[in-house]
């Protein structure tokens, strides 16, 4: 985010509400995944990783994920998780029993800790965390386990940064997008078959619609559609979906394209349209969570 | 431990008595008896204020203290007299200061009976304060435990209650420990953490304090006295201690919740470092929960901080003054944040079925308010318009959105034209005519906030204004002319609705008068799809609006030449903003148009506007209506039809056949008057400024007029 220069005593006479993030043009992105005016997305997170330490960060996979966007935080300092983890325990202790006091420091049934996973955190040049102005954007926040716990944090979170929490929705659109690149994504080993999930609204009787694709069939297609390898289009994502819809259609005439898809499901990862993700494949891990972070900077301008 | 003697009123009889007992003569003269005497002689001289209730409440305090004075005595019974002047006194004037003393080593000595005690205490009640000292004493007793304990609770309960009219604190707070010494009696416990939660500072919350009340919380379980210390413990060092009250269980994210106003629990790093500063400094924030005034506010402005959460000021006007006066940007960053969230997530038109309509137009309504209040919109307030506005039914919170939209700040953001004014004109465009008039009005009040902001920039000749009044200048005239561009269209699709009318002209009174109101040198007319229909309208009050309009263009247009001419616009403006020759000529053909139609029955003669009356001849007679020319004059307009039949009536009450031709002459500058007088001051201001400017022929042609 650019920062300003300070404008004239004289000049400015009202207080600078006006101000407020007009270094961010409005209209730069309307909730399409980081696509820019040309339509073109750059991948290159999606190329296998290797440094990444599986050990440390396999706590992450195959795990159903509840996805969250968070808006930039105020006064977060990386030195004092510690300090982080005390308060948030004595914070889930004293809500646990409400009424009573709860000495911050000392020995609870609760114990939180607060860790920096280093492999995960990207260059120093990543948009997804820079440190301006006191706040600290972590836009992407995960969370696995019963939803009193999740509250607990999560208004912590809010209190203590001045942030705000928003379940992540992942539109259709959205959704297509990633099953068109997990599915372009070469893996070494068998792989699971590519799953598309709609439902039809609007019935006497819901229905839902499972469609599944053998992997390298899915590999196949999409790399006939791709034309730049490291880059996706809008166009080519589209072409895709209408080959899957088209082949669907003419074996079962039914127009996927009219009902909604809600869930897609790849080797690499799975994705919900209520927000929620299983990330499967650790090679592709860090590509993974790039994406999803980049959807949760959409929701949070 | 010494006792004091201070009691001021004292110190003469004790003088005197000391004098009398040094003085053989005195002693010699009568004893204790005479002296007695002369003390109270001597104090009834000197004490003239008193009346004498005053004299047998002295007679009581003297008492009371020289009971104290004498040694061993128990349980000794008191004269009803004195008891009844201190409770008279206390309960019609109050206790002087002087007596609080007296009577609380009285009570707190446990030298008489429990009812004489309580009876004291229930009496002391301050006329105007309780010294300090007093109170200190009393606690001093406390320590020794020489009442019963009855008395001491009620002791306790009066501190509490007569806590501030205790003049000076400064020693009680220092006293803080043996306070909480106490804590260890049940009896007493709840009234010690009343009085703590008074005198409690923050150098006062140590850990072994904290320990010892969460001690007790576990031998007690939940008790409110201590649930109410301990959030005041956490208040000041929450990062010692955390207590959540039981209350109502709201969803907690992003659900349209303000939060209150807590304070800043965030300053781990700064009590790192001033760790060991910590016992001595006094510098202490001022707790937020305890700002209720304005006065608060200006005394503590120095020492306060933001709330944890930005999104709570938006409802507390004296953090609403605050925030204008930091120039802290991070504030307003997060202010921005949240409300982007809180305003994205709970738009009712962009979810399906949402249940929330009534809360979420509430919060809008918040918005505004504080808007108001700052004169100045939010930034992303002023981007969810943008993003919602392609996509709102114009239904759904209606009032709160056009609000809203009044305070979208100018800016030399160049797509407002794409983000705001299409998807309103379309909206406009298909929707009721209230709507419409809505609209007007928002837009109008969005007019009058951006002249409003540049008027407050003084400094005219300031060079980086230069860019910043041309961009000005040119954001008002593309919303002029936008509004021009509707309301023309929306007065066809309306049928030029009186009402409808009423709204645009009511937006041009605001345009008409941005140079002499509000300094910007801008000139744009009337379009003729609005100028033609209020001209020709049905109705008084367009026909009024339009000539007060009309008169403040050709005030304007005087003005500015009064100015041109004595040069004082400066030279740079004068090039910048040179006004076309074609404003002046669109100007003068309406005043031509104008007077034509009201004044010299030369209505469809002398319109040489593209779009005017001007029609020939020979079409006019094929309309076969009689008496054309002066058809839209002053006494035959349909406008003004009623006002003519109600001034004929009133000159000829009993003739009905409603002479129109009978108005001219003296009886026109009659009806004129009339007309003043009914309330048409637009008509009025235009006729006196305009009429006179016209030639003397015109004069006679309406018809032997007098000047």
């Amino acid at each position: 985010m650019a920062e300003e220069a300070p404008e004239d005593g004289a000049v400015r006479t009202l207080p600078s509400l006006r101000r407020l993030s007009r270094a961010l043009p409005f209209g730069r992105s309307h909730g399409r995944l980081g696509v820019s005016s040309s339509g073109r997305h750059i991948v290159p997170a999606l190329c296998s990783q290797e440094k990444a330490d599986p050990q440390k960060t396999a706590f992450l996979l195959r795990k159903a994920w509840t996805l969250y966007s968070v808006t930039p935080l105020y006064r977060f300092r990386r030195c004092r998780l510690r300090d982080y983890a005390r308060l948030l325990g004595a914070f889930i202790a004293a809500e646990k029993q409400k009424g009573l006091a709860v000495e911050v420091g000392v020995e609870l049934d609760i114990k939180v800790a607060l860790s920096s996973l280093a492999d995960l955190r990207g260059s120093e040049l990543d948009q997804d965390a820079l440190l301006v102005q006191h706040f600290t954007c972590l836009p992407l926040f995960l969370t696995h386990g019963p939803e009193s716990y999740t509250s607990l944090v999560g208004s912590w979170f809010q209190k203590t940064f001045d942030c705000c929490f928003r379940r992540l929705a992942i539109s259709p659109l959205n959704l297509s997008w990633m099953v068109a690149m997990w599915a372009g994504c070469k893996l070494d080993r068998a792989a699971s078959a590519v799953e598309l999930i709609f439902s039809v609204p609007c019935l006497a009787q819901p229905l839902d619609i499972s469609y599944a694709i053998h992997p390298e069939d899915a590999k196949a297609l999409w790399d006939t559609v791709q034309k730049t390898p490291g880059e996706i289009t809008q166009e080519e994502v589209d072409v895709f979906m209408d080959c899957l819809y088209a082949h669907f259609h003419r074996h079962f005439k039914i127009h996927l394209s009219a009902a909604k898809l809600v869930k897609v499901s790849t080797a690499i990862a799975s994705a919900h349209c209520d927000g929620i993700v299983k990330i499967l494949h650790s090679q592709y891990l860090p590509g993974v969570l790039m994406l999803l972070t980049e959807l949760a900077i959409s929701q949070i301008q | 431990m010494q006792r004091r003697r201070s009691s001021r009123a004292r110190k003469q009889p004790l003088h005197a008595h000391h004098k009398s007992q040094n003085d053989l003569s005195a002693w010699q003269k009568g004893g204790t008896i005479h002296s007695e005497k002369s003390l109270q002689s001597h104090q009834s001289a000197n004490d003239q204020k008193y009346d004498s209730e005053g004299e047998s409440l002295e007679q009581a305090l003297s008492y009371f203290e020289k009971v104290q004075d004498c040694a061993a005595l128990k349980k000794k019974s008191v004269p009803q007299k004195h008891l009844d002047a201190v409770e008279s006194t206390a309960l019609k004037h109050g206790l002087p200061p002087e007596g609080f003393e007296i009577l609380l080593n009285v009570v707190l000595s446990g030298k008489f009976a429990d009812t004489v005690n309580i009876r004291l205490l229930k009496s002391l009640i301050p006329a105007s304060v309780i010294p300090e000292d007093s109170v200190v004493k009393a606690v001093s007793w406390l320590c020794v435990s020489k009442c019963s304990g009855n008395v001491e609770l009620l002791f306790l309960k009066w501190m509490i209650t007569m806590f501030d009219f205790i003049d000076h604190k400064e020693q009680l707070h220092a006293l803080y420990g043996i306070f909480f010494s106490f804590l260890q009696d049940e009896r007493m416990c709840p009234y010690i953490c009343h009085l703590l939660y008074l005198l409690t500072r923050k150098e006062h919350v140590k850990p072994f304090r904290i320990r010892r009340l969460l001690e007790l919380q576990a031998r007690m379980g939940m008790q409110s006295h201590l649930q109410a210390l301990l959030s005041l413990y956490k208040l000041f060092c929450p990062e010692q201690v955390t207590i959540t009250l039981p209350g109502k269980m709201k969803k907690w994210n992003a659900q349209l919740v303000i939060p209150a106003s807590s304070a800043n629990t965030n300053n781990l790093e700064e009590d790192r470092e001033k760790k060991c500063l910590y016992l001595y400094s006094t510098n202490e924030s001022f707790p937020l929960e305890q700002l209720h005034t304005f006065p608060q506010l200006l005394q503590n402005i120095h020492c306060l901080e933001f709330p944890s959460q930005m999104g709570s000021v938006i409802t507390n006007p004296l953090l609403l003054h605050y925030m204008n006066c930091v120039r802290d940007e991070s504030i307003y960053l997060r202010l921005y944040y949240w409300m982007g969230q809180m305003l994205q997530e709970e738009c009712t038109w962009c979810m399906v079925n949402n249940p929330y309509e009534e809360e979420f137009k509430s919060f809008l309504q918040t918005v505004y308010k504080a808007e108001c209040f700052l004169q100045e919109g939010f930034s992303a307030c002023e981007e969810f318009l943008y993003k919602t506005l392609p996509l709102w039914d114009g239904f759904c919170c209606r009032s709160e959105v056009l609000g809203l939209l009044s305070w979208i700040p100018l800016s030399s953001f160049s797509d407002i034209k794409s983000y705001l004014y299409d998807p309103l004109a379309q909206l406009f465009f298909t929707s009721s005519i209230y709507f419409k008039c809505s609209v007007l009005e928002s837009l109008k009040e969005l007019l009058q906030n951006w002249l409003n902001c540049n008027a407050i920039q003084v400094d005219l000749e300031s060079s980086s204004l230069n860019t910043t009044l041309s961009g000005l200048v040119n954001g008002v005239a593309e919303l002029v002319h936008f509004v021009g561009w509707i309301s023309t269209v929306g007065l066809r699709l309306e049928n030029n609705s009186t009402l409808l009318l009423y709204f645009t002209l009511d937006f041009y009174e605001t345009v008409c008068d941005m140079y002499l109101k509000y300094n910007l040198p801008l000139l744009i007319m009337l379009p003729a799809g609005v100028f033609y229909p209020a001209l020709l309208s049905m109705d008084s009050v367009n026909l009024n609006q339009l000539c007060y309009i009309m008169y403040r263009y050709y005030n304007r247009y005087r003005t500015n030449l009064v100015a041109a001419k004595e040069n004082e616009l400066c030279k740079k403006q004068m090039l910048q903003f040179k006004f076309s020759d074609q404003t002046y000529k669109v100007y003068n053909q309406y005043i031509i148009a104008m007077v034509g139609c009201l004044w010299t029955s030369s209505a469809f003669q002398k319109d040489i506007h593209p779009q005017g009356l001007r029609m020939d001849d020979e079409l006019l007679s094929k309309t076969a209506v009689k008496e054309l020319k002066n058809s839209f004059n002053i006494v035959y307009h349909p406008a003004m039809m009623g006002y003519s039949i109600q001034f004929l009536q009133q000159l000829c009450p009993d003739d009905t056949t409603f002479n129109f031709r009978l108005i001219k002459g003296k009886k026109w500058n009659w009806y004129l008057e009339y007309l003043y007088t009914q309330g048409l001051k637009g008509l009025k201001v235009f006729i006196e400024s305009s009429i006179s400017r016209v030639s003397q022929d015109s004069w006679s042609k309406a018809g032997n007029v007098e000047a």
